[in-house]
């Protein structure tokens, strides 16, 4: 069972809407009295592409995420702008034939461009991992959020690669790609290395995060709700850059500010 | 101008390093690089790897002027690394982005230029550069408001991982035939998918379906010109005076068309992809 | 990969910056600057390990009977064979206008 899904249960009552590719999970729901827009990916084993069925972010999901973003900014246009709240369990985009040759990278842009937008029009975007969220599939459905709000859980992971497959990339072997994990805070596969990045917002500890209890979402809604109080007017991503392990992302951009006036 | 002639006057831009790319492409005499070498931010994690590291860290940045009008260029040198995204390199982007975007607040129309030749995030920093080119995206698209931003693909690295769906992103993309463009790259997909979906030593195969010529007769990118400095760099000025194909907004549009593929999607061929996406694009 | 630092005499500080080369396969970057006065200073980061005696001699007869001017070189090899490091380090003397 998909940990998005149980959670989008979970969080939202209600029926998944109309219009969407099986993958794509739409509920609308509410937060703080205020409507919120819960949004999973989940797989679909009849899905028309063989090589997306089990999770994976494709063109249907990359297309049908920018659909179900779009839509509620273009609802909300003149309105309260509704709380977005993306459910992370991705384990990665979909590798296949398919998908290259019918552009997946546009139909993952696709995904980040409405996410962005919401968050650009002043809708408070949240991406909730509760599972694996993985490269270019985390990039199409969570990382243009304002706040990133994980759970303490050994099965969240958030990384750009799989471990065996960058092993065999980088010309390792797994034993020494992990040793060198346990070193490089980046190249990490645990939540807590991924947490010294200063890329998270919060870590909560839940008692399932396979299947949330009554309290674990509780939990999570108040989280959510602070989330979307801490969010307040901005539109950015700047909360992400003070990280412990995050020193040189600040300098570049403190000593090209200064030189940019002067050139 | 005979062929003979013609030949003899063109000059590669595949074959120029990041700097000289970058040099090329802005008005004569306007080139000023920012963070450059000699200012020797570099990867603070590829060291501890036992990795050289660049002093640019593989990523050029310049301000200049395009036809006369404030610009901001950033060149990967694809020599370096596979021309990966790092933190140093994905915050030069990021970073030169963000400033372009505060310089149109403060009414000054900066535009700008990604040439791309990248495999997308460096392994060896892994999330952190995963986490920039998340920036790098935010960016894009908060500038793209106010002037274009202008991707261009020339070769011989191509445009992969998460660097492909910034590309997606831009205001225009311009391809060579040199140029590929894709999510995936072919050894990653054969690792997880097997030979038989996904030949990485099949290049004409590759090519047929992810090459520049493939990619603008299925209107996935929005100019096709030769390697040729003066081409590429008179194309480039095009473009920024012309509206945006905005394909990123486009999911209603291509949503439409997948479903054109049925329940059970079949392998298409490089003519299938064009015959599905051309049309009242 | 290990770090080698080299130190020859030279004459007054030279003029100029140069960058030439990339951190590419068989390439080597290799950045010029003016040094401090009698100095010639190097430093070498390489992916090749156990290299510090071909370093040295490489230098050594490059600069031989030379009057050198005091600059200050940072070399990142990856792989560069004798040939393609001698290339690179006259294509930076010859930019910043000195042989």
């Amino acid at each position: 069972m998909n940990r998005a899904q149980n959670w989008l249960q979970g969080l939202a009552s209600g029926e998944p809407l109309p219009g969407f590719p099986a993958s794509v999970q739409v509920v609308d729901g509410e937060l703080d009295n205020r409507l919120a827009r819960f949004i999973a990916v989940v797989p679909d084993v009849h899905n028309p592409f063989a090589r997306a069925r089990t999770g994976e972010v494709g063109l249907l999901e990359g297309w049908g995420l920018a659909k179900a973003v779009a839509e509620a900014v273009d609802a909300d246009r003149d309105g309260e702008k509704r709380v977005v709240v993306a459910l992370i369990d991705v384990p990665s985009q979909a590798y296949g034939r398919r998908e290259e040759a019918l552009g997946i990278h546009q139909a993952l842009a696709g995904a980040v461009e409405a996410y962005a937008q919401a968050r650009l029009a002043g809708h408070p975007v949240i991406g909730l991992l509760v599972g694996k969220a993985m490269s270019g599939a985390f990039l199409a459905h969570g990382y243009q959020a304002q706040r990133l709000i994980a759970l303490d859980d050994s099965g969240v992971m958030v990384h750009a690669m799989g471990k065996a497959a960058a092993a065999r990339i980088t010309l390792r072997s797994v034993e020494d790609l992990e040793a060198l994990a346990a070193e490089v805070p980046p190249m990490a596969y645990d939540l807590g290395s991924y947490a010294s990045l200063g890329l998270l917002h919060t870590r909560l500890a839940v008692d399932n995060a396979q299947a949330p209890t009554a309290q674990d979402l509780a939990q999570v809604r108040a989280s959510l709700i602070d989330a979307v109080r801490d969010i307040g007017d901005t539109t950015d991503l700047r909360s992400r850059l003070d990280g412990e392990h995050r020193s040189a992302s600040r300098e570049v951009r403190q000593r090209l500010r200064s030189q940019w006036q002067e050139a | 101008m005979t062929d003979s002639e013609r030949l003899l006057h063109s000059r590669s831009f595949v074959e120029l390093g990041a700097r000289q790319r970058a040099r090329a492409l802005l008005d004569t005499g306007s080139f000023r690089e920012l963070l450059g070498p000699f200012d020797r931010l570099m990867s603070p994690w590829l060291p501890r790897q036992g990795i050289v590291p660049q002093a640019d860290d593989g990523v050029v940045i310049a301000k200049g002027k395009l036809a006369g009008r404030p610009a901001v260029v950033a060149a990967i040198e694809g020599g370096f690394q596979g021309g990966s995204m790092g933190e140093v390199g994905g915050a030069k982007i990021a970073g030169a982005l963000e400033l372009a975007v505060e310089d149109n607040r403060n009414g000054i129309p900066t535009c700008a230029v990604l040439l791309l030749e990248t495999g997308g995030v460096r392994l060896q920093e892994a999330n952190l550069g995963l986490a920039a080119i998340a920036e790098i995206q935010a960016a894009i698209i908060e500038l793209r408001a106010h002037q274009p931003v202008v991707g261009v693909i020339a070769g011989s690295v191509g445009c992969f991982g998460g660097m492909s769906i910034a590309a997606g992103l831009c205001s225009h993309l311009l391809v060579t035939r040199e140029a590929r463009l894709g999510l995936n790259g072919p050894q990653v997909i054969e690792q997880e998918a097997g030979i038989g979906e996904y030949d990485s030593r099949d290049r004409p195969f590759i090519w047929s379906l992810t090459g520049g010529e493939q990619r603008h007769a299925s209107g996935l990118v929005d100019a096709y010109v030769a390697d040729d400095v003066e081409a590429i760099r008179s194309q480039l000025l095009a473009l920024l005076a012309a509206p945006s194909a905005q394909r990123a907004s486009r999911h209603q549009w291509f949503l439409e068309r997948l479903a054109q593929l049925g329940d059970d999607c079949p392998q298409l061929d490089a003519a299938a992809v064009r015959a599905l996406y051309q049309g009242d694009a | 990969m290990e770090t080698l630092n080299f130190q020859f005499p030279a004459a007054q500080p030279g003029r100029g910056r140069a960058l030439v080369g990339c951190v590419s396969s068989g390439d080597l970057e290799v950045l010029i600057e003016p040094g401090q006065a009698g100095s010639l200073d190097i430093q070498v980061v390489t992916s090749v390990n156990g290299s510090q005696a071909r370093w040295s001699q490489l230098f050594q007869r490059l600069f031989d009977g030379r009057d050198l001017p005091a600059l200050k070189i940072d070399i990142h090899d990856f792989g560069a064979t004798p040939g393609v490091v001698r290339l690179r380090l006259e294509q930076g003397f010859e930019e910043i206008g000195h042989d």
